[in-house]
């Protein structure tokens, strides 16, 4: 029997299905090329969903549905809050870049992001390991189709392609690996998962073996060294506003299914997939960083920029378990969960303007289109320019903060192999410096090649000044959102 | 809000606020906003000289409130007698480059006074902060307005100067951060300078944090071997760049000697004194033969400075109160007179558009008002008694010979040096006959270049005549520093 408070847990969910539908078939009768009509409502279901999931995590309720199927914790609330806020942010940035390429036609861009912002809240509520992997193929399939939404344009077919084949593979790798757990715990719920592992019953050889392809799979949506391959084509073939919908609000979702699965399912490996993760994290900080050093197209460095942020994140996740004492393990789950949140919203700001400066015809995806924007622009480049520095952790910028978080993790663990790799990280972010910087530099120092001034319609200007805006005061006030994410991470461990 | 906020947010706000105001068509109003926003910030920190009480070494005009509870940041500031008058100097200097700056800078004015402002702010910032994380914060926020003034204003070879300034310092000031971080977790949570003081550490740690911080500080001070930054990037700086760098911020780093090597790792801080000295010994001797043979004016006095901040280290590690003493008055001495320096050969650069000493000759002939004024900076920068260059060193001095014959005399006779490539470009630049058609046709000082010089002038005569000021407001401060780090905190 189905409870009242199954259905409670997935209202927001409910909403956002019934009305990406209702969306679809009303689009049918929008003429208006620009779809204003479709944009709006898009927009104020968004908005809905993104109240509801904030009044949930307000309400700091953890509830199980549907047998256990999926839980709505305070993490998860907070989480697809964002995630609905990030992709309505998108959304904005991306209606006139698309409305130019005649991306618009077809509702596809809006009802797509509806279902793939879908996909991204089953997986961050799934406490199921089919419910998870249902989320990510309705994220991934969803997003397959609005990589390849220009079907005219070579490039974005190319990536389109790369991404369908790559990501096919990654999640045979995860299901491969679910499959084995599930051979070997007989379960599929995560907590009883949990404590099959827990009570060491089960032949750990057969777990690692598991655990190698879950953690591969995993690294594939995060997108780290060596599973990286398919984030800059993608991110340089893919039209802008469909980069952003991949490389924004997806991130936070990958890092709830990392939770979920390794933390809430197998905490009692931590050892060995904390092992991993740091195998990763190293490769993704030193290749991320200097491959980013060699791009002159932004879009791939900010691709390779984004492996080596997501190495951060890793270093954050492997600082949990130290000695299998968990103390410290909320402290160093919640600094990644501050980091990727943080990422994101730096990552949507940077795209923003990206999307901003192209034109008809236009991409303004070279690091030259950037030149001397100070002049056209000082409030684009301001907000550019702040995104540089927060990535490049440069206090009082919320990227800082973030490292600093993660840091604070390494360090604390008392682990002199954790003090060297907080080292390394540092070492690392001194490289990726040098590229951040680069980007300032074309915008400020040089001069400009077109003197156009740069114009945009009145909520793409308000959002990007606010979101510019966020990351500085963010920088400045950064202790409510930290507290935000500790809370809740230490709920979820409760649990 | 109490004093020591309100000297760290005045420039900002303005600075923000000439940041909003946009367009170089309204370069006249943006011009005098800065100017006012510079005097009023100014103004705010004068009161915490008249409410100072030097007989006590604690913290003064102490503020504390909450800032990042998960990690237990507090925004924690206050002044001591070691503080104090960097906080003065930096909102001094601010009003001294505002006017510097005025209608030489001509391209997006708003943004050049802005960043000025708001790196005034954030300097002070560093001086008052007793957190750890907070003085990161400003330390590390400095860099940003200043890769911009450097990258922006700058001269032909900017960009390169911008990017080595940007990552030299950031390098050193990365390996700080493992440091804050280690020292967090050992004091059970806390990032407060002031428990950091009396926390017991290990041999080791100590060591590893004095080397962590002596990344951060020896780079920034500059000390010899890590000083090749500072003469790229004063050449390339803009005028008023150079003078802030040379004149604070180059300070920041040898205060965070005294705030943070000294009292958190003593022991290693007397363990590892020879090397420091012998650090600044070299940086004294050997970069102020190195400053003689330049020929671009300004890259003579960034080998300059490097020497004068050698002194000041010199007095840090000597551990005797007149040495530590000099020190602090060098750094003050140093900041009127390196501003005033620097500024001098913006005079002359505006005019010319040359650095090199060739290019000049004769200029007393043509400018005599201002030939005057450079000639009492250039006695001030040798250590002519009764300017403030002489103060420091002859402190010093006196606290080497009190601490080893042999060190105060290799560091008297690196005065001798001093005199010599001072007044050698003294006399290369301004006396003699006219050289050349451009210095024939060169105008003296207009009003407001007299103003910025004058004021500078009475700074440097008042310190060198009567330094009592600042000296007494020291005392009970460096004593008592002293005394804490002669205690060991091993355990």
């Amino acid at each position: 029997m189905i409870d009242k408070l199954s259905w409670i847990a997935v209202y927001p969910e409910i909403v956002l299905l019934g009305m990406a539908c209702l969306i679809a078939m009303a689009d049918l009768f929008v003429t208006n090329p620009r779809r204003t009509a479709t944009y709006a409502l898009t927009m104020a279901t968004l908005a809905l969903v993104a109240l509801l999931h904030g009044l949930y995590a307000l309400g700091g309720q953890t509830i199980y549905a549907f047998g256990n199927m999926v839980v709505s914790d305070a993490m998860g609330n907070w989480l697809k809050c964002f995630t609905t806020i990030a992709v309505m942010v998108t959304l904005v940035y991306a209606r006139p870049y698309a409305q130019v390429r005649d991306m618009l036609r077809g509702g596809e861009l809006f009802t797509l992001g509806m279902f793939s912002l879908l996909g991204m809240s089953v997986m961050i509520s799934g406490n199921n390991f089919l419910v998870i992997y249902l989320g990510l193929e309705l994220l991934t399939l969803s997003s397959y189709a609005l990589v390849a939404l220009r079907r005219d344009n070579a490039t974005a077919t190319e990536a389109a392609m790369k991404y369908f084949v790559l990501g096919a593979m990654a999640s045979g790798f995860l299901l491969y690996g679910l499959s084995m757990m599930y051979g070997a715990t007989g379960t599929l719920d995560v907590n009883a998962v949990f404590k099959a592992v827990a009570s060491g019953q089960v032949k750990h050889q057969v777990l690692v073996f598991g655990l190698v392809f879950v953690v591969a799979g995993l690294a594939f949506k995060l997108g780290v060294v060596p599973f990286h391959m398919w984030i800059p084509d993608v991110y340089q073939g893919a039209p802008t506003a469909i980069t952003l919908l991949v490389a924004g609000a997806p991130k936070l979702a990958a890092f709830a299914i990392v939770i979920r699965l390794l933390v809430e399912g197998f905490l009692p490996l931590a050892f060995d997939w904390q092992q991993m993760l740091g195998v990763l994290a190293v490769a993704s900080l030193f290749l991320g960083n200097l491959a980013a050093i060699a791009q002159t197209n932004l879009k791939r460095m900010l691709a390779f920029s984004t492996i080596s942020q997501m190495g951060f994140v890793l270093l954050g996740l492997m600082a949990g378990v130290v000695n299998g004492n968990v103390l410290s393990a909320a402290n160093a789950y919640s600094s990644s969960m501050f980091y990727i949140v943080t990422y994101v919203l730096t990552t949507l700001a940077t795209f923003g303007v990206i999307m901003l400066l192209a034109r008809e015809g236009f991409e303004s995806e070279e690091i030259s289109d950037f030149a001397g924007l100070n002049q056209r622009s000082p409030l684009y480049a301001g907000v550019m320019a702040v995104c540089m520095f927060s990535l490049a952790g440069i206090p009082p910028l919320v990227g800082f903060y973030a490292k600093l978080a993660v840091l604070q993790a390494l360090v604390s663990s008392g682990q002199t192999s954790y003090l060297a790799l907080a080292v390394f990280a540092v070492m690392m972010s001194l490289i990726g410096a040098f590229y951040y910087l680069r980007v300032v530099k074309v915008m400020y120092f040089d001069n400009p090649i077109t003197a156009t001034t740069v114009s945009a319609p009145l909520d793409v200007r308000a959002v990007l000044s606010m979101n510019g805006a966020l990351v500085l005061i963010l920088g400045i006030v950064p202790g409510g959102l930290m507290s935000l994410c500790a809370n809740s991470i230490v709920q979820m461990l409760k649990t | 809000m109490s004093l020591l906020s309100l000297a760290i947010w005045t420039p900002i706000v303005f600075g923000v606020v000439l940041l909003a105001l946009g367009r170089d068509e309204q370069a006249g109003a943006v011009r005098w906003i800065a100017l006012i926003g510079a005097v009023i910030s100014f103004l705010v920190t004068l009161p915490l000289y008249g409410g100072f009480k030097i007989d006590t070494a604690a913290m003064q005009f102490v503020e504390k409130s909450m800032w990042i509870e998960r990690f237990n940041v507090n925004y924690h500031l206050g002044v001591d007698g070691i503080s104090l008058w960097f906080v003065l100097l930096t909102a001094f200097i601010n009003v001294v480059v505002v006017i510097a700056g005025w209608e030489v800078i001509t391209r997006r004015v708003n943004q050049y006074m802005g960043a000025f402002l708001i790196l005034s702010g954030l300097m002070i910032g560093v001086f008052c902060a007793l957190d750890g994380m907070l003085f990161y914060v400003f330390f590390e926020a400095t860099l940003i307005p200043m890769y911009l003034i450097i990258g922006i204003w700058g001269g032909p070879n900017k960009i390169y100067a911008a990017f080595k300034f940007f990552l030299y310092t950031l390098l050193g000031s990365l390996l700080m951060l493992v440091a804050l971080i280690f020292l967090y977790t050992k004091s059970g949570g806390s990032f407060d300078l002031l428990t950091w003081h009396k926390l017991p550490l290990s041999g080791t740690a100590q060591t590893l944090l004095f080397f962590s911080f002596f990344a951060a500080f020896a780079v920034k001070v500059p000390m010899w071997p890590v000083h090749t930054w500072l003469p790229d990037v004063h050449v390339e700086a803009p005028t008023g760049g150079s003078a802030v760098l040379a004149a604070i911020m180059l300070k920041l780093g040898a205060y965070g000697f005294l705030r943070f090597s000294m009292p958190i790792a003593p022991d290693a801080s007397r363990e590892w004194a020879w090397l420091m000295i012998a650090l600044s010994l070299i940086a004294v001797v050997y970069v102020g033969l190195v400053a003689m043979v330049q020929k671009d004016m300004k890259k003579l006095v960034a080998y300059s400075s490097v020497a004068h901040m050698g002194f000041v280290t010199l007095g840090f590690f000597i551990f005797n109160t007149i040495g530590v003493s000099g020190g602090l008055v060098q750094m003050i001495a140093h900041g009127f007179v390196s501003a005033a320096m620097f500024l001098s050969i913006g005079v002359l650069y505006d005019r010319v558009h040359s650095r090199e000493i060739a290019s000049y000759g004769g200029v007393v002939n043509t400018m005599p008002k201002f030939t005057a004024f450079a000639l009492l900076f250039a006695m001030a920068n040798c250590g002519l008694p009764g300017t403030a260059g002489f103060v420091g060193e002859w402190m010093v001095i006196l606290g080497a010979v009190k601490f080893n014959f042999w060190i105060g005399f290799a560091s008297a006779t690196a005065l001798i040096f001093g005199a010599a490539y001072t007044l050698w470009m003294f006399k290369r630049v301004y006396l003699g006959p006219v050289a050349n058609d451009h210095v024939r046709d060169l105008t003296d000082i207009n009003a407001r270049e007299f103003l910025m010089l004058a004021m500078l002038a009475v700074a440097v005569l008042y310190m060198g005549i009567y330094p009592k000021p600042f000296t007494d407001v020291m005392d009970v401060s460096v004593t008592e520093l002293l005394r804490h780090v002669a205690l060991s905190k091993l355990n």
